[in-house]
């Protein structure tokens, strides 16, 4: 018996090491991104926006007088990662809701861990599957993915194009928007020529845009958010092809924009308002929100704010709002006020939930941008 | 498919194969003086267009990419020095497993170091949308400085490795190390000259390609997968057959496009790697006799 | 009894001391991940037999564990509904091969049961590691690395490019797999004791398994084969033979691994094949001590748990390469090596002197 007393009493201790202690009142959020990994782009500048925020809070006397206390968690977007988490977070750390994750992969497969754990998840993906059919608990706040194709069919429309090339990145985000863009392409009388999905970290697409050069493509639409997207314009300026290019929201980063040079002139990508928040009509209702934002972020961690970050802004404040709402941190009523949720001005849009709607964006809270001079612009008309 | 389309397909596989191409000899250099192989290659590549891109905000780019070639080299001699050169006979096994850690801590510390964006030099001569046209083809003027700057390079170590007394030590290390410890060779010496060498092309590949594909703390090692498949498709140790290896992977990648979704281009050239393993495993350029030679 | 058994019974003796001290201590949260982590050891423990014991090294057993996870994920959420009127459906049908069950939608899903799913993935992966496995170990060193390396980026690849295999997103929604009458493998908290046990189980099956074999004839021939493979093909060993054996007794392994948390997990996705894990896996093999299965199995218990408790945060990735280095550099032969490990074992089981590790 001493052996095994001794051998457990080892095992335990390693085991027992590692739970922390926690303060007690607080109000606990957990958070699974992918801070590292394939998906960075996305989960780097949610972690840092989250960050930023809850110290802000914190330092003003936090919410209702209790402070939050973060739990943040990289997930390096692998599921498994994600699973494992998810269920330390509801179970052991007991948080009062999870912000994240930032892929539709690790959504999807802890959807039903915080359906049994009764615990409120809003996903900073855009898949669509998320929250059709609704969940109970499980919400996401960026916009969904056809919005963003609607939008870009609609220009092209007023265009006059009827033939594209698509091509996208071997990612979550390429993936879900390829699929919207082959489902709804055909209701706006748009073609896709050729359909290309290349490697997230690929080098050089000349290959790729010389295929779609031979086809004859009036416009070239690119969903992906890797550096892949600013090579892919080069590359097609590069060979010629000079039709009008579109991007998908993955754009929405300066520096893209900036690293393609002046062959992103012209590149059409539909997004939010925060990247042209400074030159917003002063009546917009989100005017104020985005500008501070903006500024917070960029002065704190001397990058370009981006919409990504925004989505991580969107969960938080929606589930402090619920807690500021219901006076206290019961999971269920915070749930239950986060799904009445009506006109939260937020980084994405203007939010409206129902119990039949987990997303709460509609259409109109996306625009057309273009690059003009190096500088994301509104689309004229 | 027209004349011109073929053509343009052509550039984009010349591009990839010279980029390739570069990539496989740093693998080369190290593997003839020490019958490495480095696996944390491809990390000097990225340290080499990194710290360029860094030093390019103090000051012109020549001396920024001079900069990043001399640092990355010591770089080079740092982790021959501090991970290799004290071991004694060190299996195989080990020294593909220490290499392929140092080119884990390298890629967290670039990370750590420069965040997980995109970085990129300026075009050494125009601009993104500058191209040179030939005939119906159409040539970024990058495109040339990464051929040209790489045609020189093999053309100065070929140099080097034949005419100098330096290249001929570090040759004679490869050939019999005992021989030439005999001759009086510091074999140790070379050693840590061949990662410096080795370490110098990869910046400076780096360094030229990062116009065109941008450096990220992450590109690492998919291009030295690459680089590896070259220089084994050439035969290891083979440095002028590795640029002929490139040039066919290259065009092979691009036209792979034709057949199959691009999705799949980099299951081609695996296939093609592990293929080449299994028939040919000295090279397609390689002669067999000469592979048994070598201990591994 | 041989002092081996003892230590299995020690071993599943400690297994229940766990679990007893998880809920004594109303922790038995940590359940979630250790059974996570004793799928993890199942791989780890093949590996570390393959390479410490026969002298292969693998840089692409993540592969093989995707193979199962992604072949059993497939087959147990593809919808063969709409075909039922074909007669091969309906033959696998008549055979118990399909089960339909509700889907999220409240419509219903036909399709095959994880059983059928998990000799499948099990069959594929006899196949395809014979296919790699004959050509593969017949090279040496850098080119066996390089060669494995490449298998399971090709498998990373497919997975990531193929859209039956949900690309970046991998598969979810993965049913339970019911083992037998009341013993299902599944994630939900209510069936966590008992899927504790049944991972720890696979992995009690698998090492004595692992045991029984590097202590018979075949055993001894894979040492022989990674001290002296010369030596030992002059002395009669048929060694390729020994070697492919071994290696597709591991892939299964793997593969069955794979299986099992795919359904735990209820999906999977191409991170389960990244050359990363991999490379996790031979950096704990190789903490382990190489020729050493408790060592590997106690390291392999302490990263994984430590790593799907997000304890090394950012540094995940970091933490493994880490630990590859300072093993490869300072002690090649790993850190428990054998005599080390049987010293301490010695410190604790006094009972049970003439240790033939």
């Amino acid at each position: 018996m001493k052996v095994i007393r001794s051998f457990a009493a080892a095992v335990l201790l390693v085991v027992f090491t590692v739970s922390p202690a926690v303060a007690a009142d607080t109000i606990k959020i957990g958070a699974l991104l992918a801070v590292t990994g394939p998906a960075s782009f996305l989960g780097a500048p949610e972690a840092k926006t989250l960050e930023m925020l809850v110290n802000d809070i914190n330092k003003k006397g936090g919410v209702r007088g209790r402070k939050i206390e973060l739990i943040s968690m990289d997930t390096g977007s692998s599921p498994e990662k994600a699973f494992s988490f998810a269920k330390q977070l509801i179970e052991e750390k007991k948080v009062l809701a999870i912000i994240g994750p930032s892929t539709s992969g690790e959504t999807m497969k802890i959807k039903n861990v915080a359906e049994e754990g009764k615990t409120t998840l809003i996903s900073c993906s855009a898949a669509e599957v998320i929250v059709k059919p609704v969940a109970r608990y499980v919400f996401k706040v960026p916009q969904d993915d056809s919005d963003v194709a609607v939008k870009i069919f609609d220009q092209m429309n007023r265009m006059h194009i009827t033939k594209i090339g698509l091509l996208s990145s071997n990612t979550g985000f390429g993936k879900a928007g390829k699929e919207q863009v082959e489902k709804l392409a055909p209701a706006h009388g748009i073609t896709v020529a050729v359909n290309e999905v290349y490697d997230k970290s690929a080098t050089d697409l000349t290959a790729e845009v010389t295929k779609l050069k031979a086809a004859g493509v009036q416009a070239v639409l690119n969903w992906s958010i890797e550096p892949a997207q600013s090579i892919v314009i080069k590359n097609a300026r590069q060979i010629g092809l000079n039709v009008p290019f579109f991007q998908s929201h993955g754009f929405a980063n300066i520096k893209y924009a900036e690293a393609a040079g002046p062959a992103a002139e012209g590149v059409m990508f539909p997004a939010g308002k925060l990247l042209v928040a400074e030159t917003l009509p002063k009546n917009d209702k989100q005017k104020d929100v985005l500008v501070k934002y903006k500024r917070a972020y960029e002065s704190k961690f001397n990058e370009d704010a981006s919409t990504f970050g925004g989505h991580a802004y969107d969960a938080l404040y929606l589930i402090l709002n619920a807690v500021e709402k219901t006076g206290g941190t019961d999971k269920e009523a915070v749930r239950t006020a986060i799904e009445n949720t009506k006109g939260f001005v937020g980084i994405g849009g203007i939010f409206n939930f129902t119990p039949a709607d987990h997303n709460g964006l509609d259409i109109s809270n996306v625009g057309m941008l273009t690059v003009k001079k190096g500088r994301f612009a509104i689309l004229g008309k | 498919m027209g004349l011109d389309l073929f053509f343009q397909y052509v550039v984009a596989g010349i591009t990839y194969g010279t980029i390739y191409a570069v990539v496989a000899i740093g693998f080369n250099i190290i593997y003839n003086t020490t019958g490495i192989i480095n696996f944390a290659q491809g990390e000097f590549f990225m340290l080499g267009g990194m710290i360029a891109v860094t030093l390019h905000e103090f000051m012109p780019l020549p001396s920024a990419i001079i900069g990043a070639v001399v640092i990355t080299m010591f770089a080079g001699a740092l982790i021959e020095i501090l991970f290799i050169r004290w071991l004694k006979n060190p299996s195989v096994l080990r020294m593909v497993m220490i290499t392929i850690g140092i080119s884990i801590l390298i890629r967290d510390m670039a990370l750590y170091i420069w965040g997980n964006g995109v970085k990129a030099l300026p075009y050494f001569t125009g601009t993104s949308v500058t191209s040179i046209k030939l005939g119906g083809v159409f040539v970024s003027p990058q495109v040339l400085w990464v051929v040209g700057i790489s045609t020189v390079m093999v053309a100065l170590l070929n140099a080097f490795f034949n005419y100098t007394l330096l290249g001929r030590q570090m040759r004679a290390c490869a050939a019999n190390r005992t021989a030439a410890r005999l001759c009086g060779i510091n074999a140790k010496d070379m050693v840590t000259l061949s990662f410096m060498l080795s370490a110098a092309i990869g910046a400076l590949g780096g360094c030229i390609v990062s116009p065109i594909t941008y450096v990220q703390y992450d590109c690492g090692t998919p291009l030295a997968i690459k680089g590896f498949t070259v220089a084994i498709l050439g035969g290891l140790g083979n440095s002028t057959a590795a640029v002929g290896a490139g040039m066919i992977l290259g065009l092979l990648e691009s036209f792979s496009i034709w057949v199959l979704p691009a999705a799949f281009k980099d299951v081609i050239s695996i296939s093609i790697l592990l293929v080449i393993l299994f028939v040919r495993p000295n090279g397609i350029f390689g002669s067999a006799d000469a592979a048994k030679l070598k201990e591994f | 009894m041989k002092a081996r058994y003892m230590q299995v019974l020690l071993f599943v003796l400690s297994i229940i001391a766990i679990q007893l001290a998880t809920t004594l201590t109303d922790s038995a949260y940590h359940l979630t991940q250790l059974t996570m982590t004793a799928y993890y050891t199942i791989l780890i423990l093949g590996l570390c037999m393959l390479v410490g014991y026969a002298g292969q090294l693998s840089l692409g057993h993540a592969g093989f564990f995707a193979i199962g996870g992604y072949m059993s994920a497939f087959l147990t959420t593809h919808d063969l509904s709409p075909y039922k009127a074909q007669a091969s459906v309906a033959l696998l049908a008549d055979w118990g091969v399909l089960t339909s069950r509700p889907d999220l939608y409240g419509g219903s899903l036909l399709t095959v049961n994880p059983w059928a799913a998990c000799i499948a993935a099990v069959c594929l992966t006899i196949v395809v590691a014979y296919i790699i496995g004959g050509p593969v170990l017949k090279l040496k060193g850098h080119y066996l690395a390089m060669a494995t390396l490449g298998f399971g980026i090709i498998v990373y690849r497919i997975a990531l490019a193929s859209s039956s295999l949900g690309a970046a997103d991998g598969i979810s929604d993965v049913p339970p797999f019911r083992l037998l009458p009341g013993v299902e493998i599944t994630g939900s908290s209510s069936a966590r004791v008992m899927n504790y046990y049944v991972a720890w189980g696979g992995v009690t099956l698998g090492m004595v398994l692992l045991l029984n074999l590097i202590h018979s004839r075949v055993g001894r021939a894979l040492s022989s084969i990674h001290g002296a493979e010369d030596a030992a093909d002059a002395m009669g060993i048929p060694t390729a033979r020994y070697k492919l054996k071994a290696f597709v007794l591991t892939a299964v392994l793997a593969s069955v691994a794979g299986v099992m948390l795919t359904h735990y997990n209820g999906g999977i996705g191409p991170s389960e094949a990244s050359v990363m894990k991999s490379v996790r896996y031979v950096a704990i093999v190789a903490v382990g001590g190489m020729a050493n299965l408790w060592g590997a199995l106690i390291m392999s218990l302490l990263l994984n748990f430590l790593s799907l408790r997000g304890c090394f945060g950012v540094y995940d990735d970091a933490v493994f390469g880490g630990i590859l280095i300072i093993i490869m550099l300072f002690v090649p032969d790993g850190l428990l090596r054998r005599k080390v490990f049987s010293d301490i074992k010695g410190l604790f089981s006094r009972n049970t002197p003439g240790e033939e590790t």
